[in-house]
């Protein structure tokens, strides 16, 4: 029997005397993040096979991006993963950098560090808040999340002029500097963030049905992690030591001191957990941030912006962002436009093994194995 | 324990495969990532064995991505090590053509995190990858046809607009729809 992606119908006698159930899940569904759907082949309640379905919110960015000069994709990456617009900015200026052999000026790294630790901690509060909607507790945590996520947010609008759509890196550096007492408010709020990890975590991990719903759950190995090319958060959940900002050291990561959070087993509760210490490293980073910031230019003054034209060649350029490893392959003639443009989405690639670590499990735990994994499609479609 | 470099990547492979027909491109850039062509009948044995050998262990295929030249397509994989914590290496693989001779081997049975990555080339390019387990469009819906990010992809200019059979919007859909009637042979077959 041939399983077809446009139907999904009452299957067939299995032989074995019971039946099989085709379900289409999604796009349309409050906890696929977007429009991203799901066809499950289902024995009862068990998953015995799942194929996801992507191109919903399919735009051709990387097509788009051939037609435009090479500053102007730059507002264009923050609609990829829209709930961290500032790592995608960085990595498509980081993968420039490398193209063009471009210097970033020391300022500049700092910036980005504090504004990419502050995308990290957005992004983990609201994967924590989507969680517990996922496992049906509506509202509650996920309001916990947003207040604090809102306040990052309106930290950015005072930086960037936008609580989203930041625009925010430029080829060698950052647009505009940080306004008159920007730091020191952003130091005030983040000497407070401690205490409300504190909070969300006693309010989740001493919850009974919160760890009856994640652990064991859809265990991973890390050896099949690395051959599905899983990255980030879930990688290292598997108990795979790899993060980019010490592997690469790119920016001004080696200077900084902090740990590499790791997972033993690989289940959704280690994926959970990996965020929450995750988000803890992130706070040292950004005081260590604060203290070593030196003034000076934020912007390599050799670096073109409009009209910048990197010589022939190509380069992979890559960076930790919050949902794992964001790469972009970018290929050059020495024109205004890149000749190729190529997205690494860490969202779609984490997604492989999706099928794998929801057969067998029920029904009801696929949407906490796909929140577990935290995807944006933006991202995953492009 | 060697310096990973494309070029000692390289003699690693002639050494250890002496019929493995790999050569070096080099890449203009400050960048110097350097890639490795490798020729589609040995691809998968060289694959095979930069996976498996000690001293490399590219055990994490990260990134694959289509590119489309004048006069071929290109499949162009970006390796790393988590074992050895090393990378990128750039692998390449050449069609014969942009028409006829589409097919490379699918690299999907040694890093599964080829999977969803060779379907968007297939969808997006048409490149085809031989030995893939499901080859099917990705991004695109499945009736479509043509693959939208050739450097000759036509975009229809007629969505935006209701057909009429008035004037100037009726010769613009069918001067398009003539442009790419050679096409319409569906390319999944």
């Amino acid at each position: 029997m041939s399983f077809d992606p446009h139907t999904s119908s009452l299957s067939e006698d299995n032989g074995a005397g019971a039946q099989t159930l085709d379900v289409s899940l999604g796009p349309q569904h409050p906890s696929t993040h977007g429009v991203f759907r799901m066809n499950v082949r289902l024995d009862g309640e068990t998953i015995v096979k799942l194929q996801p379905v992507f191109g919903y919110l399919h735009r051709n960015h990387e097509k788009l991006a051939e037609k435009m000069s090479w500053l102007a994709s730059m507002p264009y990456t923050d609609r990829l993963d829209y709930l961290c617009p500032i790592t995608n900015n960085w990595a498509y200026a980081v993968a420039v950098e490398k193209l063009a052999g471009l210097e970033v000026p020391e300022r500049a790294e700092y910036i980005r560090v504090i504004v990419g630790e502050l995308t990290r901690l957005a992004n983990h509060t609201a994967f924590l808040g989507f969680l517990l909607g996922d496992m049906g507790g509506w509202g509650s945590a996920l309001m916990y999340a947003f207040r604090e996520r809102e306040k990052i947010l309106d930290l950015f609008e005072a930086l960037t002029g936008a609580r989203m759509m930041t625009n925010y890196m430029r080829f060698g550096g950052v647009r505009c500097d940080l306004p008159t007492g920007w730091l020191e408010k952003t130091r005030a709020y983040i000497e407070t963030f401690p205490a409300f990890l504190d909070e969300m975590e006693q309010l989740l991990t001493g919850n009974e049905i919160l760890l009856a719903r994640l652990q064991g759950v859809a265990p991973l190995s890390a050896e099949r992690a690395i051959n599905g090319g899983l990255s980030g958060p879930v990688l290292r959940a598997s108990g795979v030591d790899y993060d980019i900002r010490k592997v690469d050291g790119y920016g001004i990561y080696p200077r900084l001191n902090f740990r590499v959070p790791r997972g033993t087993v690989g289940d959704c509760f280690d994926r959970f957990m990996i965020r929450l210490l995750e988000a803890r490293e992130s706070i040292k980073l950004l005081q260590q941030a604060f203290a070593q910031i030196p003034a000076g230019p934020i912007v390599n003054p050799a670096a073109k912006q409009r009209g910048i034209k990197p010589p022939a060649g190509e380069a992979y350029g890559r960076i930790e962002s919050p949902k794992g490893e964001l790469g972009f392959h970018l290929i050059s003639e020495g024109g205004e436009k890149p000749y190729r443009y190529h997205v690494r989405p860490p969202s779609l690639i984490n997604l492989t093994l999706l099928e794998e670590m929801c057969i067998g499990s029920k029904i009801a735990d696929v949407m906490v194995i796909l929140g577990s994994i935290d995807i944006v499609l933006g991202e995953v479609d492009r | 324990m060697i310096v990973l470099t494309p070029e000692t990547v390289l003699a690693r492979i002639q050494t250890a495969l002496p019929g493995a027909r790999v050569e070096l491109v080099n890449n203009p850039s400050p960048c110097g990532q350097h890639s490795i062509v490798v020729h589609c009948e040995d691809a998968l044995q060289v694959a095979e064995f930069l996976k498996n050998d000690p001293e490399l262990l590219l055990d994490f295929a990260s990134n694959v991505s289509g590119v489309d030249y004048p006069d071929h397509l290109e499949a162009v994989y970006h390796l790393f090590s988590i074992a050895k914590k090393h990378g990128p290496i750039t692998l390449r693989m050449r069609t014969g053509d942009r028409d006829q001779n589409v097919t490379v081997p699918s690299l999907t049975s040694v890093w599964k995190s080829a999977d969803f990555q060779e379907r968007e080339a297939f969808d997006l390019f048409g490149i085809r990858f031989e030995g893939h387990p499901d080859l099917r469009r990705l991004l695109m819906w499945d009736e479509f046809v043509d693959y939208p990010l050739r450097k000759d992809y036509v975009a229809p200019d007629d969505y935006e607009y209701e057909p009429t059979p008035h004037g100037s919007i009726v010769e613009k859909s069918q001067s398009h729809l003539s442009s790419v009637a050679h096409k319409t042979s569906s390319p999944n077959a």
